[in-house]
């Protein structure tokens, strides 16, 4: 035996990679429910998604704060009661809130379904909203922002953002002393009213799932409103500059670092392939990012690129903690990288390996009933085709060295790069 | 109830097979009996520094990662003040690469210089991220300098400080491996789409003929009993004052450790808990208040951190805090509320243990700790729990003498 040598291998891009299909009920009120029946243990998720997120609200803050306060009382319940319910059957009841929705997600065993599913539709039909939680809320949130504004991490997120979309845009804005003490309880009563009791959801249900599903759910909220919201238009307004360089603490030792590109979203041909070229650049450990400015020069504890999606508008975004002193090293040596994938193509090993991998940990991706959801839970409230996984898989074993240095010409290009330092 | 086999080769090396062939991929973990606690006190942060350098490079493999994803896998790796975990998950055509990568590894390093160069450097990198560009970053150095003397545990995994890093030299990287990173001081496990047979076809090939190596017999100084209440006041520049205070608890294998876990589900991690009821939601003290423990394989501690509310005095933060554990102390707990936290426990666990790599996580550890079996003993340990152990638990971890506190405040 040689240790020299590898073991043969089969290529993952010759696997056979699918998504487990879902099963679609619809409720009484014409309600649309996913279900993915799966897993080995005696366990399921139920979400709720509501047209409730930032895109929806009037002033800053309320969408999240309903959101957040969803959970903190009923006419008949405190917050405590409510929380020592889910908690007494072991299940975990979380909220959140994105740019265009928000969210209710409910994770317990199969057995304790029946005993937590009538509180949720309290929480969605009767939901209070206490004077006093609204207050501690506030105070809370005032606390928190002060802590996270020390943050060099937290305040590069912020700003790269409103370079983007401007910050009166869903998108660009962000939270304020001033934003947060204007919170009102009636505020919240009527973005409640508005998205929640006469607005619209999807449900995604999935694990090991009750053999009467459909009848449980009808019978909870199969009543519940079902009207799409109207949805307010934004302009964007970008920067007009794209370089900024901002000291938030004099005594800091590393800066974070920003650079952000508007890109196209999800329903653009362009789409899928550039998820291959992101990948090649700084989507894994092996990216040409990682192994320039982590591997070899030791910048950084870790250099990431992503596409930042949201529904409308997505953004390619190159994000890093790097020593104060090779802040701009590291600027100009993702410069470096992203013109040289510009000007050669790439090899066709390196390529290969970008494939195999990304087709290898798809495959074990979709282990688990959760992982499979989360898939469908994004096609569908994108509104992309059904066979869009199978395309995924499909681009990214085709895909050409040619086709990867066009695109690279076309989207990373440094002149339409936001690039940002906060130390 | 999670099935398992187990072999050991005759070089030492244990392997534990877990087989759930509902997976495509197959997981390989390999736990080396070497973590924060087993460093030289001159030389801290010495084992997760030497995590990094196992991507370095092999003695016939000069790069680790690109093999491995080429063959459709990831992995990763973390270090704790106990143990150091090497994890890997490929698709199961692929299984022969893993095995290649892991006992190269095993059998030598590459020890290259440019390697270890660039690694102290992300590694100082990881260090200012985590620990000096955030905020109370330093709270838990402090706290552990505080509350263990003479254990190892006094320092954190990342080291005590970052000239430790930057003075590592490649005799010590050379001398680490050779002590530690041998068949006989690491636990392999096999998970997912494998039988037993090929696991074992597969060891034998690859790891057989690797040198055994010593085993390392671990005699650490533990911490003796604390005596005397322990307190540190800092100030600094931090927009909110915070409160930290820890009171050792029982090693990872004896009985009264997992009464004191129940304890701190009972006092936080969940708004019906009662510090967060209490503290945050009815006297408004805290904006946010936790409990946890460490989880350690030696005796560790449970701690209690929190931020206190704009204009709350300290003095009275900490008193509020004093009448809650106070609660727990002179007042059994009631049956529905025990119910509860053993109702969360149980749910952790299956929740956790829908992964295949966690699966294979828990099953090394447990074997490390003595039995992989152990694994599958939990829950039942956490249902026998009755409410006078709480209560009597209780009164022995929260005195005055076995705790530590740390007033961490915004410089005025």
């Amino acid at each position: 035996m040689d240790r020299r040598i590898a073991p043969p291998i089969t290529d993952a891009v010759h696997f056979d990679l699918h998504l487990k299909p879902y099963t679609k009920l619809t409720l009484k009120n014409g309600i649309n429910v996913y279900a993915v029946e799966a897993g080995p243990e005696e366990v399921m998720s139920v979400e709720w998604v509501f047209y409730a997120g930032n895109w929806y609200e009037d002033r800053n803050l309320v969408a999240a704060s309903t959101n957040l306060l969803l959970k903190n009382g009923t006419s008949s319940k405190t917050a405590f009661q409510i929380n020592e319910h889910f908690e007494y059957y072991g299940s975990y009841l979380n909220r959140s809130c994105h740019s265009e929705t928000a969210t209710m997600t409910l994770h317990c065993l199969t057995k304790h379904i029946n005993e937590l599913l009538p509180v949720v539709r309290e929480l969605l039909t009767d939901s209070v909203f206490p004077e006093e939680e609204l207050a501690i809320a506030r105070q809370n949130m005032k606390q928190r922002l002060k802590v996270n504004l020390k943050k060099s991490d937290f305040v590069a997120g912020r700003l790269i953002d409103v370079y983007l979309y401007g910050e009166n845009h869903p998108y660009g804005r962000y939270s304020s002393d001033d934003a947060i003490d204007a919170l009102t309880r009636d505020e919240l009563l009527q973005f409640y009213k508005k998205c929640y009791l006469e607005g619209q959801f999807v449900m995604f249900v999935a694990g090991r799932l009750p053999a009467n599903l459909e009848r449980i759910l009808n019978d909870q909220f199969g009543d519940l409103s079902n009207k799409s919201v109207t949805e307010n238009q934004f302009a964007i307004t970008p920067a007009m500059e794209n370089k900024f360089r901002i000291t938030n603490d004099p005594d800091g030792v590393q800066g974070s670092i920003r650079m952000a590109m508007p890109f196209v979203n999800r329903h653009h041909p362009d789409y899928l392939p550039a998820q291959v070229l992101n990948t090649l650049l700084g989507g894994f450990f092996g990216s040409r990012l990682m192994a320039n400015i982590r591997e070899d020069k030791g910048f950084t504890y870790g250099i990431h690129s992503y596409f930042q999606n949201h529904m409308h508008n997505v953004a390619w975004m190159i994000s890093t903690e790097a020593g104060k002193d090779v802040c701009e090293a590291t600027i100009a040596e993702v410069y470096k990288e992203m013109n040289l994938l510009r000007e050669e193509p790439v090899d066709e090993e390196e390529l290969l390996l970008v494939k195999n991998y990304l087709i290898g940990t798809a495959l074990g991706d979709l282990d688990g009933p959760f992982h499979i959801i989360a898939r469908w839970k994004s096609i569908i409230l994108n509104k992309l085709e059904e066979n869009y996984f199978d395309r995924s898989v499909d681009i990214i074993k085709k895909i050409s060295p040619g086709q990867i240095q066009e695109l690279a010409v076309k989207y990373l290009n440094p002149e339409n790069c936001y690039e940002l330092i906060v130390v | 109830m999670i099935q398992f086999e187990r072999f050991k080769i005759a070089n030492g090396l244990r392997v534990i097979v877990h087989r759930d062939a509902s997976t495509p991929m197959v997981v390989m973990n390999i736990m080396y009996d070497v973590g924060a606690r087993d460093e030289d006190q001159e030389r801290t942060g010495f084992a997760h520094l030497f995590e990094h350098l196992m991507f370095g490079g092999s003695v016939h493999i000069p790069n680790y990662d690109e093999p491995l994803q080429m063959a459709g896998g990831e992995n990763n790796a973390y270090t704790t003040n106990d143990l150091t975990n090497y994890y890997l998950h490929l698709p199961a055509e692929n299984l022969e690469t893993a095995f290649w990568l892991e006992s190269d590894r095993m059998l030598s390093l590459a020890f290259d210089e440019k390697s270890l160069e660039v690694q102290r450097k992300v590694v100082v990198e990881e260090f200012k991220e985590h620990y000096l560009s955030k905020p109370y970053g330093d709270a838990w150095h402090k706290m552990r300098e505080l509350a263990y003397h003479v254990h190892p545990y006094r320092w954190m995994t990342i080291g005590k400080d970052i000239s430790h890093i930057e003075k590592a030299q490649l005799k010590d990287v050379k001398e680490f491996f050779s002590k530690y990173y041998c068949p006989v001081n690491a636990v392999m496990v096999l998970a997912g789409n494998i039988t037993v047979e090929k696991a074992r076809e597969l060891t034998e090939k690859w790891f057989g003929d690797i040198p055994a190596g010593t085993k390392y017999e671990r005699k650490l100084p533990q911490e003796p009993e604390q005596k005397e209440e322990r307190r540190l006041t800092v100030r600094t520049n931090v927009p909110l004052d915070a409160l930290y205070k820890c009171w050792h608890i029982s090693e990872r294998l004896d009985k009264r450790y997992y009464i004191a876990d129940l304890i701190t589900e009972i006092l936080s991690g969940g708004g019906s808990s009662r510090l967060y009821q209490s503290l945050v939601k009815e006297k408004k003290l805290f904006s946010n208040i936790e409990c946890h423990h460490f989880g350690s394989s030696d005796a560790g501690l449970l701690a209690i951190e929190g931020k206190l509310v704009k204009g709350v005095s300290i003095e009275d933060a900490e008193a509020a805090v004093e009448e809650v554990l106070n609660g727990l102390k002179e007042k059994q707990v009631e049956e529905t509320e025990l119910q509860k936290v053993k109702n969360k426990t149980e749910s952790m666990i299956v929740f956790e243990d829908m992964s295949v790599v966690n699966r294979a996580n828990s099953l090394a550890y447990y074997e490390l700790l003595g039995d992989a079996a152990m694994m599958n003993d939990e829950l039942e340990k956490y249902a026998a729990i009755t409410t006078e152990e709480i209560l009597t638990e209780s009164k022995n971890i929260f005195t005055k003498e076995n705790s530590n506190t740390i007033w961490y405040l915004a410089a005025k």
